[in-house]
C-alpha cells in the first residue's frame, strides 16, 4: 500500500498540484485561466476549444511528440545512472557531444541513407558515453562527486563542440554560424511529410532506447547488479560484483542515452551542425522526467509526455496571452513536490485517515 | 477518483458552453491589418535586433489601431527547436504577416515557406531563402560602420592616437560587413591606425564582453566599435566604467542608439561616442505598411545609408563639429557612389594593420 | 495489586496476517514485566497497538482500570505511556537536554528556549533515579549505554510512568547492561511500571517479575519469573523444549582447507591491524576465533574474502594461493561468507528476497543464460531455500528484504552461503541481535555443514557461541594471534585472559 502509494500517487499529486497552481496564477495575475485551458488542451489534441470550427489541427499533437522525444531520452539518462545511485547531471554536455558526433558522421562519412543515419545515431551515442566515463572513473576509482564534474564538463562540451565545428566542419558561408546542412543520406524524415511539423522517424531510437533500458535494467544480469549497487554498493562489493566497473558502465549507458537525444534533435530538427550559442536545457530537464517518472520504464516515458506538453504549449499559452513562464512555474512546482515527497505521503495519509473517519460517520447515520 | 472525473466533466462542458457563446479571442478582423512576430530565446526586450524590430511593428499597430493580444502578438522561443512550431502556429493563426528578426531563423524561415507558400512572411537580416511571399529585409552595415570608423579614427587622431579596437559577437557574413566597413572609415581619415579585433563568440555573454575590452584599452585602444549585442553590454559598461576614473577612452554603440547605456558619473555624461543605428523597425514597419497598402512584395530589400537604413544617431553629443562635419560629407559620398565600401573586412595575414586572430 | 495496564482479548489483522490473536496482558503497578516471543511472534505489534501506532482490530485497553482509545502516540504520551526504542531516536549534535527537550520545549519570557530550566529538571531526574548523565553532554560523544538512558530520561521529563523497553539490551556490552539492571530496579522503587520486551531469557531472570509468552501471534501465557526457569519459558516461547548446549559430535577434522600464512593486513587509517597472521582450518572442524572487538578480527577477515589488499604473507584455499584473486573468484574458488553486518555488507536490502538469494550466482546457469536472467529459475530457487530454510516472510519470495524480522534476514543469508556448499564457511557473528530459536537454528546448521566436511571459520563477540560451537579455538590480540586451544582443553577464563594478552598459548593445539 504504502510503496504502491510512494511511486503513482505521489507523482500523480505533484502533477495535478503542479497544474493547479499554474491556473492559479494565472488567475490571480489577472489572466484568464480558461484561456490556459484552452492553450494546454489545444497543445495536447489540437482541438481549439474556442474554435470548434477549425477542428484538430494534427500538428500541436505531433509538436508535443517532437517534443517529449529527448525528454524521453534524457530521462532515461538520468533514470538508469540514479538506477545505480548515481547523479548524472552531465546529460547536458553528453547531450552536446552527442549532436556533434552526429554532426561530424554526417557531414563526413558516405553511406547510403539508412546505414548513414544509423552510424550517426551510433556515433552519437557512442560520444555521450565516453563523455560520461570519465566523471564516472574519477567517480569509482577516486571517490570524486560525479556532479561537480558532471557539471563542469556541461560547459566543456559546448566549448568543445563549438571549436570542432568552427574548426573541422565545412561552416555554411551566408551565415558563419552553423555548418552546411547535412546531405540527405543523414538525418531524420518527418513521418507526415505534409504536416509543417518536424515529427520525424527519430522516435523510433526513442522506442528502441525505451526497450533497452527496461530489457537491460529489468531483465539482464547486467541490470540486475547494477541495480544492487544502486541500493546497497558495500552488498554489491561483498557478493563479488565489480563495483567500479559497473559505476563507470552506468555513466556509459547513461551518457550513451543522452548522446542519442543529441543525434534525435540534431538529425530530426536541426539537419546542420549547430554552434551553441546556449544550451538547449533538455539534459537538465532529463533529471525531472527521470525524477517524476521514479526512474522506472513506464514512469519516465509518462513524465517525457508530460513535460512535453509543457514544452509544447509554450507556443500555445503565448498565443492565449498566457506568459510562458507559467509552463516552467509548473514544471518546477512538479519537481519541487515531487522532491518533497515525504511530506506528500503526510498529506495523503492524514487526508485518507480523515476520510475514513467520514466513511465511519456515514455508516453511523445511515444505521438510525 | 469519481469526484475528479465529474469535476472534469463540469469543467470541459463549461469550456464548450463558452466557447460556443464567446469566441472572441484570436481571430482577425477582417479590415485590419494582423501580424505575428517570433522571437529568439532574447525574448522582445532584449534591448536589441527583437526589440527594435518589435517597435517598428508597434508604431504601425499604434498608427492604425490594432490591439495587441488581439491584432498582433509576439510568440518568445524557448529554445532553437521552437522557432518552427512558432512559425507554424501563426501561420495557421492566417495571420497578414509573420515577422522574424536574425539569420538563425533562416532554416525555420525556408521550412515554414515551402509548406505555407501564401503566407506573407518577413525575415530580417537574411538575403538568400526563397519565396513568393517572403521578403527579405537586409542592410547596408558596412555603410554605417564606414561612419563609425570615420568617427573613432577621427577622435584617436585628435587625440594624438593610433589605435582603435573592434569586438564581434560572432563571426558570420552579416557580422564581415561591420568590421569590412569599419576598417575602410577608420583607414579613410587615419591610414596609419591599427585596429585591434577581438571575437567574443557569444551575443549574450556582457562578462565576455567586459573583458576583452579591458584588453583592448589596456593594450592602447582608444576607440572600441563592439558589434556584439548583449555582450557589447560589457563593452560600453568597462568604456564608463574607466571614464568615470578619469580615463580617455571611447566605445562606439550597434543597433541602435547605445548613448543612454554608457552614461557614468551623475548621467550626464556617456562612453558611447555614436552608435551604429541599424533600422530594422524601419524595415518592420514598412513591411506591415505595405501589406496594408497591398504593396507587399516577396524580394529582397535593401536598406542603404542612401534610404536611411543604417545611419548615425540625429544626436552626437561626444561628437566635435569637425568630426560630425566629415561624416557628412563622407556621407555624401557614400549616397553618391562616389566611395564603395568593402563587405569583407581584411585579416591579420593580409594587412599588418588588423591585430588579432579571426 | 491494581494493573497499571490491561489489555484484553486483542486481535489484529493485517492484510493476509494475523498478528495478534486474541492476546491479553495484564501488568501490575510498580513491577517488571517481561513480554517474551521470538521475532514475528506479534511482540512489536501488540506493543505498537499500545503505543497508539495501530488501531485493535478487536478487544480493549484499559489504562490503570480506565478504558481508553488509543488513536496515536499523542494519546499513549498522555496517558503516562513512554517507549525506549530499540534503534534510539536522538540528534546526534545535539546535547543530552536539547535533545529531551525536543518537541516541548519550555519557552522564556523573551520566546526563546529556556534550556537552563530545562538542564536543571534533566539534572534532577537523573539523581533521582540514578541516571548519571551530564544535561550538557553531546549526544556524539557519549557511550550506547549513556545514549539509551537519555531516552529513559526523555520519557521521565515527559511524566511517563509507565515505560516500555524494546529489547533494551541489543546494544549493550555486559557491563552496561548489568547497569540497566540496576536502573531498572531503581525506577521500579521510584513508582514506575515497566514492560520489557525481549527474547533473552537470562536478562528476564534477573529483572522481570512477571512474564507473558506470545508465539506466532498467539497468547501462550503468563508466568512468576521466580519460579519458572529459563527452560520453561523457552519451551513456552518456541513450543517445544530447547537446549543451549549445541548438540554435536566429536569433531573429525582432515585436510587444511584454509591456509593462513604471515599475514600483514593494514586497516583504514593505514595501521597495522593483523600482524604476522598464521593460521590452519581444517575440513570437518569448527575453528573459532575468539577476541574483544576491533582486534584485527574484521581486517583478518576482509583479508581472506579480498575486500581488503593483504599487506604480506600469503592465504591459500586447498593450497591454492588466492592472495592474489579479486573478491568474486575468491568466493568461487570455495569460499561462503555470512559478513558481520547483514544489512550493511550481507544483503540488498531494498531487494526481493528472490533477488537477495541469487546474489552470488545470477549470472549463472540456471539463474541466468546469455546475461539475461531467468526469473522462473531464480523464484523456483528462492522457493527451495524458503522452505528448506525456514525463511518467514510476508509475501513470500517477493518480499522486500527490509521488511523482514533480523532473524529471517540472517535466515536468508544463512541459507544462501550454505546453500552455495563452498569448502570454506566463513561465519561472522552469525546470531548478533536473534533470538533463541533463530540461534538454535543457525547454530545447528552450523554443526551440519561440519559434518558434511566443510571448514568452519566462526568469528564471534560473544564467548557463549565461541564455546558452545567451536571444536578449537583461536584468540586474537591486537591483531596477533594469542592462543590456539582445544575446546575441550579450554575454559571462559583462560580465554578471557587471552583475549586481553594477559597469556599467550600458541602452538597447543596446532596439528
Amino acid at each position: 500500500m504504502n510503496k504502491k502509494r510512494s511511486v503513482l500517487q505521489i507523482s500523480l499529486f505533484a502533477v495535478i498540484a503542479g497544474i493547479l497552481l499554474g491556473f492559479v496564477v494565472v488567475a490571480i495575475t489577472g489572466r484568464s485561466p480558461f484561456n490556459m485551458f484552452v492553450a494546454l488542451v489545444r497543445s495536447m489534441t489540437g482541438f481549439n476549444l474556442t474554435k470548434p470550427s477549425q477542428g484538430i489541427n494534427v500538428t500541436y499533437i505531433l509538436n508535443w511528440f517532437l517534443n517529449t522525444m529527448p525528454l524521453i531520452l534524457t530521462g532515461l539518462s538520468v533514470g538508469f545512472a540514479y538506477r545505480t545511485g548515481l547523479f548524472n547531471i552531465g546529460g547536458e554536455g553528453q547531450y552536446i557531444v552527442g549532436a556533434l558526433a552526429a554532426s561530424v558522421v554526417a557531414l563526413t562519412v558516405k553511406l547510403p541513407a539508412i546505414p548513414h543515419t544509423i552510424l550517426c545515431v551510433v556515433a552519437a551515442m557512442a560520444a555521450g558515453a565516453l563523455w560520461a566515463v570519465l566523471p564516472g572513473i574519477l567517480k569509482a576509482y577516486k571517490n570524486i562527486s560525479e556532479v561537480v564534474i558532471c557539471i563542469m564538463m556541461n560547459y566543456i562540451a559546448m566549448y568543445f563542440s563549438n571549436w570542432v565545428v568552427r574548426t573541422f566542419l565545412e561552416i555554411d558561408t551566408k551565415t558563419n554560424a552553423r555548418t552546411i546542412g547535412f546531405p540527405e543520406t543523414a538525418g531524420f524524415g518527418k513521418v507526415f511529410a505534409n504536416n509543417p511539423s518536424n515529427f520525424n522517424w527519430g522516435f523510433l531510437v526513442v522506442v528502441v532506447c525505451v526497450l533497452i533500458y527496461w530489457f537491460v535494467i529489468e531483465k539482464t544480469t547486467f541490470g540486475f547488479s547494477l541495480r544492487a549497487t544502486g541500493f546497497n554498493k558495500e552488498s554489491a562489493r561483498f557478493a563479488g560484483m565489480k563495483v567500479e566497473r559497473n559505476i563507470v558502465a552506468s555513466m556509459a549507458i547513461s551518457g550513451a542515452f543522452a548522446g542519442a537525444a543529441g543525434a534525435v534533435v540534431i538529425l530530426g530538427i536541426f539537419k546542420y551542425g549547430r554552434i551553441f550559442s546556449a544550451m538547449d536545457n533538455y539534459g537538465f530537464d532529463g533529471i525531472s522526467v527521470a525524477l517524476v517518472g521514479m526512474a522506472n520504464t513506464p514512469g519516465i516515458v509518462l513524465a517525457g509526455f508530460l513535460f512535453g506538453l509543457l514544452k509544447a504549449a509554450n507556443t500555445n499559452l503565448q498565443l492565449f496571452n498566457i506568459p510562458m513562464e507559467i509552463s516552467e512555474l509548473m514544471q518546477a512546482t512538479i519537481i519541487f513536490l515531487v522532491a518533497i515527497q515525504y511530506g506528500i505521503i503526510l498529506l495523503l495519509d492524514k487526508f485518507d485517515n480523515r476520510k475514513k473517519k467520514g466513511e465511519v460517520v456515514t455508516e453511523g447515520g445511515a444505521a438510525k | 477518483m469519481k469526484k475528479l472525473v465529474k469535476i472534469l466533466l463540469v469543467a470541459l462542458l463549461a469550456c464548450a458552453c463558452l466557447a460556443a457563446c464567446g469566441g472572441e479571442t484570436g481571430g482577425n478582423n477582417e479590415e485590419k491589418v494582423s501580424f505575428g512576430f517570433v522571437t529568439d530565446i532574447g525574448g522582445i526586450d532584449d534591448k536589441s535586433f527583437n526589440q527594435t524590430s518589435w517597435e517598428g511593428a508597434k508604431k504601425f499597430a499604434d498608427e492604425v489601431g490594432l490591439v495587441e493580444g488581439t491584432d498582433y502578438k509576439y510568440l518568445q522561443s524557448d529554445s532553437e527547436s521552437d522557432y518552427t512550431p512558432n512559425l507554424t502556429t501563426f501561420a495557421d493563426e492566417e495571420v497578414d504577416l509573420i515577422i522574424a528578426a536574425g539569420y538563425l531563423f533562416a532554416d525555420a524561415i525556408q521550412a515554414t515557406v515551402n509548406n505555407y507558400p501564401d503566407q506573407k512572411i518577413l525575415i530580417i537580416d537574411v538575403d538568400y531563402l526563397a519565396g513568393e511571399n517572403l521578403q527579405q529585409a537586409v542592410f547596408a552595415e558596412h555603410e554605417g560602420s564606414f561612419l563609425v570608423g570615420v568617427a573613432a579614427g577621427l577622435q584617436a587622431k585628435a587625440a594624438g592616437k593610433t589605435t582603435v579596437g573592434y569586438i564581434v559577437g560572432m563571426e558570420s557574413v552579416t557580422m564581415d560587413k561591420f568590421e569590412a566597413g569599419y576598417q575602410d572609415g577608420v583607414w579613410a581619415v587615419c591610414p596609419e591606425c591599427t585596429i585591434l579585433r577581438d571575437n567574443a563568440n557569444d551575443f549574450g555573454a556582457p562578462e565576455t564582453g567586459k573583458s576583452l575590452a579591458a584588453k583592448q584599452y589596456d593594450a592602447g585602444a582608444y576607440v572600441i566599435y563592439h558589434a556584439a549585442g548583449g555582450t557589447g553590454n560589457g563593452v560600453i559598461q568597462e568604456a564608463a566604467e574607466r571614464r568615470a576614473n578619469g580615463e580617455d577612452v571611447w566605445v562606439c554603440g550597434v543597433d541602435t542608439d547605445q548613448y543612454d547605456y554608457g552614461k557614468y558619473g551623475d548621467g550626464s555624461k556617456s562612453a558611447v561616442l555614436t552608435s551604429m543605428m541599424k533600422r530594422v523597425d524601419v524595415a518592420a514597419y514598412n513591411a506591415l505598411k505595405a501589406v496594408e497598402a497591398g504593396t507587399f512584395e516577396g524580394k529582397v530589400v535593401v536598406y542603404d545609408l542612401a534610404g536611411g537604413g543604417v545611419s548615425l544617431p540625429a544626436e552626437n553629443p561626444n561628437l566635435s563639429e569637425d568630426i560630425l562635419k566629415a561624416v557628412e560629407d563622407y556621407t555624401a559620398k557614400i549616397v553618391n557612389g562616389e566611395i564603395k565600401v568593402n563587405v569583407t573586412p581584411k585579416t591579420q595575414a593580409e594587412d599588418a594593420r588588423v591585430v588579432g586572430q579571426k | 495489586m491494581a494493573y497499571a495496564i490491561e489489555m484484553l482479548n486483542i486481535t489484529k489483522d493485517f492484510p493476509g496476517i494475523r498478528a495478534n490473536d486474541n492476546v491479553t496482558l495484564q501488568v501490575e503497578e510498580q513491577t517488571v514485566h517481561a513480554l517474551l516471543g521470538e521475532n514475528g511472534a506479534g511482540k512489536s505489534t501488540i506493543m505498537s497497538i499500545l503505543f497508539g501506532l495501530y488501531q485493535p482490530t478487536k478487544g480493549t485497553i484499559k489504562v490503570r482500570g480506565k478504558e481508553v482509545n488509543i488513536k496515536d502516540p499523542n494519546v499513549a504520551t498522555e496517558l503516562g505511556i513512554g517507549m525506549v526504542h530499540q534503534h534510539f531516536k536522538l540528534v546526534d549534535n545535539f546535547t543530552v537536554t536539547e535533545n529531551i527537550i525536543l518537541g516541548m520545549e519550555p519557552k522564556t519570557k523573551y520566546y526563546t528556549i529556556d534550556i537552563k530550566k530545562a538542564a536543571k529538571r534533566v539534572e534532577e531526574l537523573s539523581k533521582q533515579y540514578g541516571l548519571n548523565v551530564d544535561p550538557y553532554a553531546k549526544i556524539e560523544d557519549i557511550s550506547v549505554g549513556m545514549q539509551q538512558r537519555v531516552e529513559i530520561l526523555k520519557m521521565l521529563y515527559r511524566n511517563s510512568d509507565i515505560l516500555i523497553f524494546d529489547e533494551p539490551t541489543a546494544v549493550l556490552t555486559p557491563q552496561e547492561i548489568h547497569e540497566l539492571m540496576g536502573i531498572m530496579r531503581n525506577l521500579i522503587k521510584e513508582g514506575k511500571t515497566i514492560l520489557l520486551i525481549t527474547h533473552k531469557l537470562k536478562e528476564i531472570k534477573a529483572v522481570a517479575d512477571r512474564c507473558t509468552v506470545l508465539r506466532k501471534g498467539k497468547y501462550i501465557g503468563t508466568v512468576d519469573v521466580a519460579d519458572t526457569s529459563e527452560e520453561q519459558m523457552a519451551e513456552m516461547m518456541v513450543g517445544r523444549s530447547v537446549s543451549f548446549a549445541v548438540e554435536k559430535e566429536e569433531a573429525k577434522p582432515t585436510d587444511v582447507v584454509l591456509d593462513i600464512q604471515n599475514l600483514n593486513v593494514k586497516n583504514v587509517k593505514g595501521l597495522l591491524a593483523v600482524k604476522d597472521f598464521s593460521l590452519q582450518v581444517r575440513a570437518g572442524e569448527i575453528l573459532g576465533l575468539a577476541g574483544i572487538d576491533g582486534n584485527g578480527q574484521t581486517e583478518l577477515v576482509y583479508a581472506l574474502t579480498g575486500l581488503t589488499k593483504i599487506e604480506s604473507g600469503n592465504v591459500l584455499l586447498k593450497g591454492k594461493d588466492i592472495t592474489k584473486l579479486p573478491i568474486k573468484q575468491r568466493l568461487e574458488s570455495g569460499i561462503s561468507h555470512v559478513p558481520e553486518d547483514r544489512h550493511k555488507h550481507g544483503l540488498v536490502l531494498d531487494f526481493q528476497l528472490k533477488e537477495n538469494f541469487v546474489l552470488h550466482c545470477y549470472h549463472k546457469e540456471p539463474y541466468a543464460k546469455n546475461g539475461i536472467l531467468n526469473p522462473k529459475a531464480i523464484e523456483e530457487y528462492a522457493d527451495k531455500l524458503i522452505e528448506q530454510f525456514d525463511v518467514r516472510c510476508g509475501q513470500g519470495k517477493d518480499t522486500v528484504t527490509r521488511s523482514m524480522s533480523g532473524g529471517n534476514q540472517q535466515k536468508a543469508i544463512i541459507a544462501r552461503e550454505i546453500d552455495r556448499s563452498s569448502d570454506l564457511l566463513l561465519v561472522v557473528q552469525p546470531t548478533r541481535g536473534l533470538d533463541v530459536g533463530a540461534i538454535e537454528y543457525i547454530h545447528s546448521r552450523i554443526v551440519e555443514e561440519r559434518d558434511k566436511g566443510k571448514a568452519v571459520l566462526l568469528v564471534s563477540l560473544e564467548l557463549d557461541e565461541i564455546m558452545n560451537l567451536s571444536d578449537r579455538i583461536a584468540v586474537i590480540h591486537n591483531g596477533e594471534l594469542s592462543g590456539l586451544v582445544y575446546r575441550k582443553d579450554t575454559d571462559e577464563n583462560e580465554l578471557g585472559l587471552m583475549m586481553s594478552g594477559s597469556i599467550k598459548k600458541v602452538g597447543a593445539a596446532n596439528e
